[in-house]
Order: structure tokens, then sequence, then C-alpha cells
């Protein structure tokens, strides 16, 4: 150490103007939401219970692909364990609402002894592995009869409220996930296991080079996004009322968030929630023109991927240099006092 | 431990990858505050060597002990904590973060985190560059990078692979300063390099490696003189 102190002529920054302003701001529109089912329909209210669940989707998937470098093809094994679990859990006398956090949090438990198989993999073996371990959960879901096996089975439990009530509650607690959940990952990423994160991502081997836990800040992470992703499951099946193991631990919900996270800006925390907007809006106007739909979102992406690697967000931070959300350090030359 | 003072100690080193050996019964000793130069041809096993040191790679046979202590299987990362730091031959900045969060990561956050971040950068000449995305850097400042980095773990030994490889005189020069004034803080170096002028201007001790082997170990001067060494090294060219 030098004989003079480092940090009597340097600061270092972490927080701006700006950044003060978009958290308030966030925290005003969480508050705001909460009002969505006393003033608007039923059906809007589904429809935004539908893009929140699409937020958190988006989130987690940034999260591990963004932030830690893991790539997953596989994140619906958790969708599907969040659903499923729900069900198993009425069906043991747990009542619906308490059942879909306990099931997201199942999820998560599930995800630790997956975690020590699947984080040995890397890179496109991580990917691919990810997707075989949700197959493999998909299938022993369906050998289940009790779970509606392959034909697909609904939430009864939660016929005894009233559409509108329900709908009411499935949407603040999808509300109340998305927010917990992006809060979390925010305040993660801003502590020292989000920079050590951001350092696996960029060079594993390096990042162990210089100390880094690089397993379990993988774990923390795989497990993070597994209770959301279990939580988006839960909630998908409160919104929809019906799943089948076909539809829930399909590979397209993959393909959805990668979609939403690539258009809104990877490894951006504020883009995956634009992404999932953009998403949600071409969901909503074109889902009806069936395989066309598809091929359109397919376009979109290739156009993103070619013109605008960062994203809708990723463009607008490097152009403006503004971070809404930052999890960075900056280093700054104190101003001479007098 | 063979003597009282040698910290970093590889005994019996021997490692293959299937029918190829790369290293057979090498060792390799690094004395408290030393610095160890390594030199031999490419391919003679002096990366992989260092990798053995490091942790990132686990000898087919042989021992590697670290202040008497046997860490043979323990992983790089656990080795980093215990003090030994090392550079990558190819600079392995953590590009999507800034500089100063590339030496951040490696000393922890916290007041005393900063200050040996800060520290480091100034010693290493990139306090300016401290907030450019490490992506954006140019080969010398890559290369400091690699040095602040290994250097904000706060190592008791400093393995360097070719950290001078590529620079100008100029650059190759500052980045000597730099190593002395970790020299003079007590660190053990070990130091491979070609460029062996640079080299000469650190080390108190010179191995020399070929094929696998080490051929000569001894003081500078003398290792350069070897009849062995100028076959091998300074007068054949393998590569």
């Amino acid at each position: 150490m030098s004989e003079e102190q480092p940090m009597t002529h340097y600061r270092v920054q972490r927080w701006s103007v700006p950044a003060y302003v978009a958290n308030g701001g966030f925290a005003l529109l969480v508050l705001a939401l909460v009002f969505v089912p006393s003033v608007f329909g039923t059906f809007l209210t589904q429809q935004l219970t539908s893009l929140l669940i699409l937020v958190i989707l988006a989130a987690m998937w940034n999260a591990l692909a963004g932030f830690g470098g893991l790539v997953s093809v596989g994140q619906q094994a958790y969708i599907g364990l969040g659903a499923y679990g729900t069900i198993y859990l009425t069906q043991h006398g747990v009542a619906p609402y308490p059942a879909m956090i306990l099931a997201a949090l199942a999820a998560g438990v599930i995800a630790l002894p997956t975690s020590l198989l699947l984080l040995r993999l890397r890179g496109g073996q991580f990917a691919i592995g990810a997707w075989v371990v949700a197959e493999v959960f998909a299938l022993l879901v369906a050998l289940d009869q009790s779970l509606g096996g392959g034909t697909g089975i609904s939430l009864a439990a939660l016929n005894v409220y009233s559409p509108d009530r329900r709908q009411a509650y499935t949407y603040w607690l999808a509300l109340g996930c998305a927010a917990v959940l992006l809060a979390v990952g925010y305040l993660m990423l801003r502590t020292r296991l989000g920079a050590s994160l951001q350092a696996i991502r960029d060079d594993e081997e390096a990042a162990a080079a210089v100390g880094i836990r690089v397993m379990s800040a993988k774990r923390i992470l795989y497990i993070f996004a597994a209770i959301g992703c279990g939580a988006a499951g839960s909630l998908t099946l409160a919104n929809t009322l019906f799943i089948q193991t076909q539809a829930v631990f399909d590979v397209q919900w993959s393909a959805y968030m990668i979609f939403m996270v690539l258009v809104g800006g990877l490894g951006t925390l504020e883009g995956p929630i634009v992404g999932a907007v953009v998403f949600f809006l071409i969901q909503n106007k074109f889902a009806d023109y069936g395989a066309w739909y598809l091929v359109g979102l397919g376009a979109t992406a290739i156009v993103f991927a070619l013109f605008l690697p960062r994203g809708l967000w990723g463009t607008m931070e490097m152009r403006f240099d503004i971070r809404l959300l930052p999890v960075g350090y900056y280093l700054r030359r104190r101003k001479r006092a007098s | 431990m063979q003597t009282s003072t040698s910290i970093l100690e590889a005994a019996g080193i021997g490692q293959r990858f299937g029918a190829l050996v790369v290293l057979d019964g090498v060792n390799f000793t690094v004395g408290a505050g030393e610095a160890v130069g390594v030199v031999g041809p490419n391919g003679a096993g002096k990366t992989t060597l260092l990798n053995i040191l490091a942790g990132s790679l686990r000898p087919t046979s042989g021992t590697v002990q670290f202040l008497g202590a046997d860490v043979t299987k323990l992983r790089s990362d656990r080795r980093c904590r215990l003090g030994i730091a090392r550079t990558f031959q190819v600079p392995r900045p953590f590009g999507g973060m800034t500089v100063f969060e590339n030496v951040l990561v490696a000393t922890g956050r916290g007041r005393a985190g900063y200050e040996r971040s800060v520290e480091v950068l100034e010693l290493s000449g990139l306090v300016e560059l401290a907030n450019r995305r490490a992506d954006n850097l140019g080969l010398m400042h890559r290369k400091r990078l690699e040095l602040a980095r290994a250097l904000a773990t706060d190592p008791q030994v400093l393995l360097l692979d070719e950290i001078g490889g590529g620079l100008t005189d100029a650059e190759a020069a500052e980045l000597v300063h730099t190593i002395k004034v970790v020299q003079g803080r007590n660190v053990a170096i070990v130091w491979i390099e070609h460029i062996v002028h640079v080299l000469m201007q650190v080390i108190d001790r010179l191995v020399c490696f070929d094929a696998g082997r080490v051929i000569a170990d001894g003081e500078p001067e003398t290792v350069i003189g070897d009849a062995a060494v100028i076959d091998a090294y300074l007068g054949g060219n393998r590569s």
C-alpha cells in the first residue's frame, strides 16, 4: 500500500441524478399499476398480467445470459415446474395463491441439484443440456396421471373466486412478483456478486484466476432465474387456468425470451422490459396471422441481430450515455478542496 | 519444503496430453521475494508449467506446494485467494466491464478495495482510463491491465506469461519499471519471456526449458552462457 491515501483524490460514483429519478419513477409506476384492476376491466387486467409475466421471463433470461453468460434454451423447465407445482400443491390442500409462491420457490430448490449437473457444461453444451433437462421434467410430469398426464389440467382451486376477483388477485401477484424479482435482480447485480458474474460472463477462466468462486456465483444466478421462471409459470397457469405439459414445457418459451432480450438489449436491465413490451404488442397485433406471425417474429429478430445488435435500449444507452438502473462503478477525480 | 525460504515449489511435474509429453519430471522452486525468469523455445512447456502453478491445469504427475502446503488439487480461484496470481499470454480482460471494474472484481469492494484498485491502476499507468470499457483498449493497455488485475489480488507470487511480448522497447521499459516496484514489495515473480534483455533487468535467477525438461537453472549470466541453452534456445530456431 502506498503512503498516500489514493481515495483522497478519487471517489467512486455508483448513482447519478437520472438514475435516482428513474428509480423513483419505477417505484411510482409500480404503485400506479396497483390500481389497474379497480380502474380498468377484467380483459385489460388479464392482458397486463400477460405482459408482467413476459417482463419477468425476459428479465430472468437476461440475468442469466446478459450478466452471467449462461445462454439457456431450457428455462421452460422451471416455467413448467412452477405451473405443475402449483397444481400439485393445491391438490394437497394448499390455498392457490400461496401455492403459486411456494411452487416458484420449489422450482428454485429443484434447480440446486440440477445445477450441479448442468453448470459443469459451458456454452452450447449448457444451452442444449438445459433443454434436455426441460424435456426430462416434461416427461416426468406427463407420466403422473394425477397431474392430468399429457392431456392437461386446470387450476380448479381458483374457482372459489369470482372471475373479476380472481383476475385482480392474479394481476396483483404478478405485479408483486415482477417488482420483487426485478428489484432483487437489480440489487444483486449491484453487489460484489454482480461484478463477479459479469467477469465470469466475459471470461470464466480469467475470472477464476482473480479468485472468483465461479461455480457458486453461477449457481446463485441459476437458482434465482429458476425461481423467477417458476413464478412466471405459476402465474401463467393462474392467468389461463389450464395447462398442458407440451405447451408449458415448450422450447418456444425460450425463443420468446431470447427475442425479447435481443430486441430490448442484452446485458442492460432496462432492455428486457422494453423487449417484453415490444413482444407483447407484436403478439397482440399479429397473433391472428398464424404461421406468418412466427415468420414475422423470426424476421424481426434477424433484423435486430444484423442492424441493431445492442437492441433498442442498448443502442439508446450507447448513443445518449444514459444508465437509468446503473450497476457499474465509476472512478471520479475529486474536485480539489481549496 | 526444501529450504525455509522457498514459497512455491513444484516437484516431479509430468504433464502429458494423450501421447504427447509436455513436461517430464520438472522440479521448479521459487523463493520468497525471488524473481525467476523462464526461457525456452516455443513448445518447451513454459506456459504449461505456469498453468500448473496457477492451478488452471492439474498435472499428470507431481505435486505443487505453496507455503509448505500441498495445493496440487486446488483450483485456480482457491490458489489466487491464497496468494498466487497470474497473467495470460494473450490478455484476457473482462471486455464488458470498465478498467476500474476489472481490477475491482479482484480487490473486492469497500474502502479498502477501492483504495487498492486505485493504487494498482496508478502503479500500472491506467488510472486515466479507469472508466474505459476494457474491450476498447489497445495491446499495451491490455497488457498493463493484465498486470494490474493480477496485482489487485494482492499476491505473494506473481506469474507472468510473456507480459512484454508484442510491445515496443519503450513500452516494455515502462512495464519493467512497474514490475520492479512490485519486486520491491517482496512479491516473488515467475516471468516467462522471450525478450531476454528485458528479463535480465529484473530477475535473480534464470531457468531454461527445452522439450519439457529443465536444462539449466542458476545465475542469469551463467545460464545465458550455457552451451546447451545457446543450442536449444538462443542459437536455434525451432518455432
